[in-house]
């Protein structure tokens, strides 16, 4: 058969690439981006600014007293604004908390935003930690699930993911503390640190690991950190649920792929397959998952910390319930709304570069 | 055509079983050939098992499926009793396969040019620089005019023909001995495929190959191959050397379901008002 | 009985009600199959069993104190042990049943059309009601669902009624955006059109037409949103803000039995394996029941 030997020079196409184009995109998606953002959060204010308005209580009274004369009540109400029409009030309202100013804490008479920014990184440890523990257990556990379908590492996974959704994390956390501080004696109980211990690290950060080891304190460091065990690990076996589950899901998707049977036609391992070319594709839709789950633990944290008396921004809402301090609420309600927003739109972000298609 | 006394590949009755709840299914049932550095084409329906005979050639075959087979050996050597990991260290170096759809046989997050390095480093020592080198030379080979810019793409920048040319280096870049092509220009449109054919051909005639083209299309098996396997329901019809396809006297000696096949192909010289159907006698399959 | 299966497995029903049984039994042939499921669904059965006969299982009454009793370990006479208050855990919880029940339904009744309502108007309007609706959804969605049902509780006030509403405003979100998937799925159908050419109104279409056709998928979701609202509801009642004492709610419950959990383990242990014991059940038949329905 007579076959001709001369070169075809077929053009080299290029559908799309680098240059100018990305650049309008990026600015076309961060601006879509952030009027989504700047809805929610006008959502998000108008609902805290609601429920303000609904509360039984009295914000005048809560200002003045209960036995304030008439003149002065009228004064407090002319303060704060109450005699303007309701939307004139939700004006002021935005325009206060972008100034940063949430109102005072009847609980500790201090600006409700000093208090929290005092007890967030309390909050932020724990929640980092947390997360850390479900992304280095939930991942693997899911990749191994998605590979073994139906075998004991998806059982057990099954297992974990369901139970992660079927107990009380409050419950999870006495029965913490019960077993492995009261009863083997193997992490440190309630509180962030020992009293022994308290005065040795001076906040700088406000996590306490990090002050600890800038300033060599390694005996306190090991001693926060047996406290910081148990209720980070609470916090994690809900992260690592969640994880896990999303990751055997994403997995099994990118397992039956194309790509994975070529990287094998390759001569590539299994191990080189499974973790670094599925997984790297399914890190795509796993950075929304792991914030999302980042956000949900700053919740979680609401109940953990009442359990583990741990003094961040959880306690320090339900402290506030509590004792009817709306203003410490509702300020504490907002940071976390408003974290929760950020964290998805930097997910979204970061989702975007993880994947050359948006990139 | 073959140079050496051993065939690179020879099968002898193939089986591959796929084990489902509703029963079994038996994709290939019974496939005996032999290559050597020649072209074979493998033509047959959808669903006749040309796939699933490349894919157990080199051990690819998902769950919940077998390979059962009487011989299957690469130069000689028994592919059955051979090691799990001696068998993956042929895949790419000795026996490498083209897949049909570039859009979905690349790597989405990883860079075209990394992925064909990727394929040469499992099997030689190189360094990143090294290996890099050669890609660049590799994609040079499949004619990509700028291979520096190309190397940096990602495959959602690269058309559908230029995917495949990336595929085919990704899949050459190791030197192997055979190439499997399973429908390697089904995807990419009728000028492009002709390209892509060529390079295919080229490369695979000038490193004298052992090339397994699987098709649907018997004309182009016809002009591009040595010898011609028809396959219906995962057996042998008949294996033919392509010229006699193209003869007119040899038309008698054919298989009925080739005839058909043949049949199906409407002819711009000879149009005819009604295609014939393909029949199908269950008695083939016994 | 025979008569019964073959009017159930005929290939030809004569009415749609007929059509529609078959299809449920079918589908719980299928359901059958799955023994977790079938696992949960005896837990959610006996859930409602244990609610509804309350008064013959409970050996005691549940408020009744015996402080001469008090905080007593397990024992043949108290299964449970008992409280700080002298009272039987186990006929606790066998009324906390009721309690939790109680809150599972009232909560289903309100999330449930409202979620339906909006998302079955927003998928079937379109148009710019459709994108307000979505818009405000995605609001809801964007918050952490407990701060928010505390939040709301707190300007409410304590107590069973209000956690209820306050969970029940956090929870409506997925149910509309399910709905409303379903709903751009049928909105196109051909016999929607039919129906639209014989003159029916927007508000009979998707009353009449769309909003049985989303059920399915709208069970499944609650029964696996279940889990979730018993969880957030006990959390409420273990900060004090749900039922109030002495309504033995199994969150309250724990809160109560934090102060000795160190001395006597079975004060918080046995009502926090109550709302395991549920919320997996609801899970269970949640995962099953999703099965069937997308094999449909
Ligand atoms: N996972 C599986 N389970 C059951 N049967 C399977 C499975 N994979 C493939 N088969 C069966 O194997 C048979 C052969 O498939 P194969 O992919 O080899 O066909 P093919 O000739 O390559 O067809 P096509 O031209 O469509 O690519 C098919 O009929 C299919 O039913
Ligand atoms: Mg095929």
């Amino acid at each position: 058969m007579a076959r001709s030997s001369a070169p075809v020079t077929g053009p080299a196409t290029v559908t799309s690439g680098p240059g100018p184009g990305r650049l309008a995109r990026w600015g076309k998606m961060l601006s879509r981006e952030l009027t989504t953002v700047a809805i929610t959060m006008f959502g998000l204010l108008a609902i805290t600014f609601l429920i303000a308005r609904v509360i039984p209580i009295d914000p005048v009274l809560a200002v003045v007293g209960d036995n304030a004369r008439p003149d002065v009540y009228e004064a407090a109400r002319l303060a704060l604004g109450l005699d303007k029409p309701l939307w004139q009030q939700f004006a002021i309202y935005v325009g206060k908390v972008f100034t940063g100013d949430l109102g005072t804490s009847i609980l500790t008479a201090q600006p409700v935003i000093s208090d929290i920014k005092r007890v967030f990184p309390a909050t932020l440890e724990l929640a980092t930690l947390g997360t850390l523990v479900g992304i280095t257990f939930g991942i693997p556990l899911g990749v191994l699930a998605a590979v073994k379908q139906g075998r004991w590492p998806d059982q057990l996974a099954r297992f974990i993911g369901l139970f992660g959704y079927s107990i009380p994390i409050f419950w999870l956390g006495l029965m913490g503390l019960l077993l492995f501080y009261a009863k083997l004696g193997w992490v440190s109980g309630p509180g962030r640190i020992s009293i022994a211990y308290q005065d040795f690290v001076t906040p700088v950060t406000g996590v306490i690991l990090l002050d600890a080891a800038m300033q060599g304190e390694w005996d306190a460091f090991w001693n926060a950190l047996s406290h910081l065990v148990l209720p980070s690990a609470v916090l994690g076996m809900f992260s690592l649920a969640y994880i896990s589950r999303m990751t055997r899901s994403f997995m099994i998707a990118e397992l039956q792929q194309q790509y994975v049977i070529a990287a094998r036609v390759k001569g590539m391992s299994e191990a080189r397959v499974i973790w670094r070319h599925a997984l790297r594709n399914a890190l795509v839709p796993l950075t929304t998952v792991i914030a999302l789950s980042y956000a949900n633990l700053l919740e979680g944290s609401v109940l953990t910390e009442t359990i583990f008396a741990w003094p961040g921004l959880g306690r320090y809402i339900t402290n506030g319930l509590l004792n009817a301090d709306m203003n410490a609420v509702l300020g504490g309600t907002l940071v976390v709304g408003a974290i929760f927003i950020g964290v998805n739109l930097f997910a979204d972000i970061l989702g975007r570069i993880f994947d050359p298609r948006t990139r | 055509m073959s140079d050496a006394v051993t065939p690179l590949l020879e099968v002898g009755n193939l089986k591959v079983n796929f084990h489902t709840p509703t029963g079994i299914v038996r994709a290939v049932r019974g496939l005996s050939f032999s290559l050597g550095r020649e072209r074979l084409g493998i033509v047959g329906e959808s669903g006749s098992g040309k796939s699933m005979t490349g894919r157990a050639i080199l051990d690819l075959i998902p769950y919940p499926g077998e390979v059962l087979a009487d011989r299957m050996l690469f130069r000689g050597e028994d592919l059955q009793t051979m090691p799990k990991a001696a068998r993956r260290k042929l895949r790419g170096r000795r026996i490498s396969m083209v897949m049909q759809d570039p859009k979905f046989s690349l790597n989405p997050v990883m860079t075209v040019g990394d992925q064909i390095a990727e394929a040469y480093r499992v099997h030689h020592r190189a360094n990143a620089r090294e290996a890099r080198e050669r890609t660049l030379a590799m994609l040079e080979a499949v004619q990509i005019r700028e291979p520096e810019r190309v190397y940096a793409l990602y495959p959602h920048e690269v058309s559908g023909g230029m995917g495949q040319r990336v595929m085919i280096a990704m899949m050459l870049i190791a030197e192997p001995d055979i190439l499997i092509a399973d429908e390697p220009t089904s995807a990419l449109d009728v000028t492009v495929q002709l390209q892509v054919l060529k390079i295919l051909d080229d490369l695979v005639t000038s490193r004298g190959m052992g090339l397994i083209f699987i098709s649907h299309d018997l004309h182009l098996v016809q002009s591009f191959c040595d010898r011609v396997i028809v396959m219906y329901g995962g057996k042998a019809m008949e294996t033919m050397p392509a010229l006699e396809l193209a003869d007119p006297s040899a038309m008698s000696r054919r298989h009925p379901y080739t005839l058909g096949l043949l049949g199906c192909l409407p002819e711009l010289s000879n149009p005819k008002a009604k295609l014939s159907t393909l029949t199908r006698d269950p008695e083939w399959l016994a | 009985m025979g008569n019964w299966t073959a009017y159930l497995t005929t290939d030809a029903p004569a009415s749609r009600r007929q059509a529609r049984l078959g299809q449920a039994w079918r589908q719980w042939l299928t359901l059958k199959q799955n023994p977790l499921a079938i696992a949960g669904l005896v837990i959610v059965m006996s859930l409602l069993l244990i609610a509804a006969f309350a008064p013959f299982i409970a050996p005691f009454d549940p408020l009744a104190q015996n402080l001469d009793q008090r905080l007593m370990p397990p024992s043949a006479v108290n299964l449970f042990g008992t409280d700080s208050l002298g009272r039987d855990i186990f006929s606790r919880i066998v009324y906390g049943a009721r309690v939790t029940l109680f809150i599972v339904l009232l909560v289903v009744v309100s999330v449930g059309p409202l979620g339906l309502l909006i998302g079955a108007t927003s998928g079937y309007l379109g148009g710019w009601v459709d994108r307000a609706l979505m818009r405000l959804t995605d609001v809801f969605l964007a918050f952490p669902r407990l701060v928010l049902a505390l939040a709301f509780v707190a300007a409410l006030g304590p107590g069973l009624e209000n956690a209820v509403i306050a969970i029940a405003f956090t929870a409506w979100p997925p149910y509309a955006r399910v709905a409303r998937a379903e709903t751009l799925v049928i909105r196109n159908a051909d016999y929607i059109a039919a129906v639209r050419l014989q003159g029916a109104s927007a508000w009979r279409i998707v009353l009449r037409h769309i909003i049985p056709m989303c059920l399915p998928s709208l069970i499944v979701r609650t029964t696996l949103d279940m889990a979730g609202i018993i969880l957030t509801a006990a959390g409420l009642g273990f900060l004090g803000l749900g039922a109030q004492p002495p309504m033995p709610e199994w969150g309250a419950m724990i809160s109560a039995g934090r102060e000795q959990i160190f001395d006597q383990w079975w004060v918080a242990t046995f009502p926090g394996l109550a709302i395991c014991v549920v919320a997996l059940g609801f899970n269970l038949l949640g995962d099953g029941l999703r099965d069937v329905m997308d094999a449909k």
